[in-house]
């Protein structure tokens, strides 16, 4: 690890104002991916900022009846509430499909949000990457890129988001509150959070310079059916291939949002009007860019959905 | 606490003779200018350490450390407790596992700076030679282990997982979300999915659990 100095917030605006105030500055939660990303000199911020003791790890429920979240609320507390397992299935099922017991012990909300993809070439500091380091070039594209992205790629980066909690987030249409360093505060819909690659895969999502969350807001509960079905290429702790997050209603409407096909997490709405796992996966895939290892993901996100439809109707 | 004791210039031990062993053989190959050139330029700046207070298996050390120290590398090379251990050193193998303020962590994935005034449990606290803990004493009946490096992480991991069932904390094989986990094999598995073992001891790492947990299935 590079040498850093090291600060501790003592509020959220605190927090922001030092980010801005301090060239090279990063914060610190969880830090299991941060510290990773660290070790491996892919991450090297000059001053890190611990704000682990902000008072922003309880889930309170909201005047319209949905939940609030505090951006330092750790994975396996979210997933087990009681009022997240009843009413947000689908974001409780997320959170256990990830990582493991210890890392979901330590990984918060805002930081889940926020990590980093695991495309190999991001990872191999020897290997060109416009993510980390811009213009260098992407060597995943005509790489190994079996796990990478098919939709809403660019010429420049096909890395994919890693994150499961962030799928549901996307399917149940949370909010993303922060302030930013003059002590303002705003809201980003979770659909503009994440950034396409472009020609700037570097920034990846809508927050500015210090901009810090505070926490992640869910609407009041949508009931229906609640399935996370994630494919993997083993059975326990490993990345999504693909994933499908459903909320399907009686009638059997239904949303679908999808993992490991993009740099964000996947949701076309329109899809959702069609009927049948071949139409809606025909109208989710519009578009899609794949390569001659990762072409399977087109069947397989149909195949997916087919099963959740039916685990659906039980 | 005597068994907790920090070891002190220890006469003869296969650890002080690997790390005297480390330091002669780096001495003698790489010549001193080579490693005078390898500080970075902000890196020849003078460290500074900031004070962080651990409390390890019910005893309080203060200690000033370098921000970077992870976790691990205070138990292990400032406490000297060096039952955790380092195997991948990024989250990805369980050895390192620690219990912290009673939840399992990576200790290797986190700062010891960010855990001031945090009670910390490793496998030195759970039990003694002399008094084991029923997890270790069930690791020794069930044959848990071959080589033994990864057993520390995996007992405090096993502890901590039958708490997280009895809790009623999800897992990934978790049928009824609004139910209660059950207490059994399939969902101890799961949960010990976060470390790994090389000699391939999982089928007596279940066996041991199931013991302490008291369940057949």
């Amino acid at each position: 690890m590079k040498a850093f100095t090291f600060d501790r917030a003592t509020s959220p605006a605190d927090a922001a104002k030092k980010a801005i105030a301090t060239p090279g500055a990063k914060f610190i939660a969880g830090g299991t991916n941060l510290l990773d990303l660290m070790k491996l000199q892919i991450e090297t911020p000059q001053h890190l900022i611990d704000v682990n003791r902000l008072g922003l790890d309880t889930i309170e429920p909201t005047t319209d009846g949905g939940l609030r979240v505090g951006a330092l609320v750790r994975n396996t507390d979210l997933a087990a509430d009681a009022r997240v397992r009843r009413d947000y299935g689908v974001l409780s099922r997320a959170l256990v499909s990830g990582a493991s017991g210890q890392l979901r012990n330590k990984a918060t909300t805002a930081g889940n949000l926020l990590q980093r993809t695991r495309c190999p070439y991001f990872y191999d500091t020897n290997q060109a990457c416009n993510k980390r380091k811009p213009g260098s070039g992407c060597a995943a594209i005509g790489g190994f890129n079996r796990n990478l992205a098919i939709l809403g790629t660019s010429d420049a980066c096909i890395a994919t988001h890693p994150s499961d909690m962030a799928v549901a987030m996307r399917l149940l249409d949370a909010t993303v509150e922060t302030v930013t360093p003059d002590g303002a505060t705003r809201t980003i819909p979770i659909a503009d959070f994440h950034l396409l690659p472009g020609s700037t895969p570097n920034v990846e999502t809508a927050l500015v310079p210090g901009e810090f969350i505070t926490a992640v807001t869910l609407p009041k509960p949508i009931g229906g059916t609640h399935i996370y079905q994630k494919v993997r290429d083993r059975a326990s702790y490993a990345f999504a291939v693909i994933s499908v997050a459903a909320v399907v209603q009686p009638d059997g409407r239904g949303r679908f949002a999808f993992g490991g096909l993009a740099h964000k997490p996947w949701r076309v709405e329109a899809a959702e009007r069609q009927t049948g796992a071949k139409a809606i996966a025909a109208a989710v895939l519009s578009g899609a860019r794949t390569t001659s290892q990762n072409a399977f993901k087109v069947p397989l996100v149909e195949r997916t959905l087919g099963a959740v439809l039916a685990e659906a109707k039980g | 606490m005597t068994d907790n004791s920090p070891v002190t210039a220890p006469e003869l031990t296969r650890r002080g003779m690997i790390a005297t062993g480390a330091v002669g053989a780096a001495a003698a190959a790489i010549p001193a200018p080579v490693l005078a050139t390898t500080a970075r330029p902000d890196q020849a700046r003078a460290v500074t350490t900031i004070p962080v207070s651990l409390k390890v298996n019910g005893r309080t050390t203060a200690l000033e450390l370098d921000p970077r120290v992870t976790l691990l590398d205070a138990l292990r090379e400032h406490l000297h407790l060096t039952g955790s251990k380092k195997g991948c050193d990024h989250g990805q193998c369980g050895a390192c596992t620690v219990i912290v303020n009673g939840r399992r962590i990576n200790s290797c994935l986190t700062l010891a700076a960010l855990h001031d005034g945090d009670a910390i449990t490793t496998i030195e606290g759970l039990g003694t030679p002399d008094k084991l803990h029923a997890m270790q004493a069930a690791f020794v009946k069930h044959d848990g282990y071959q080589c033994g490096y990864c057993t520390p992480g995996q007992i405090c991991s096993a502890v901590s997982t039958l708490n997280e069932i009895k809790e009623g904390i999800p897992s990934h094989v978790t049928g009824d979300l609004t139910g209660k986990p059950a207490l059994d094999a399939t969902e101890m598995r799961e949960r010990m999915s976060g470390n790994i073992c090389r000699c391939g001891a999982y089928s007596n790492i279940i066996d041991a659990m199931k013991d302490v947990a008291g369940v057949d299935a």
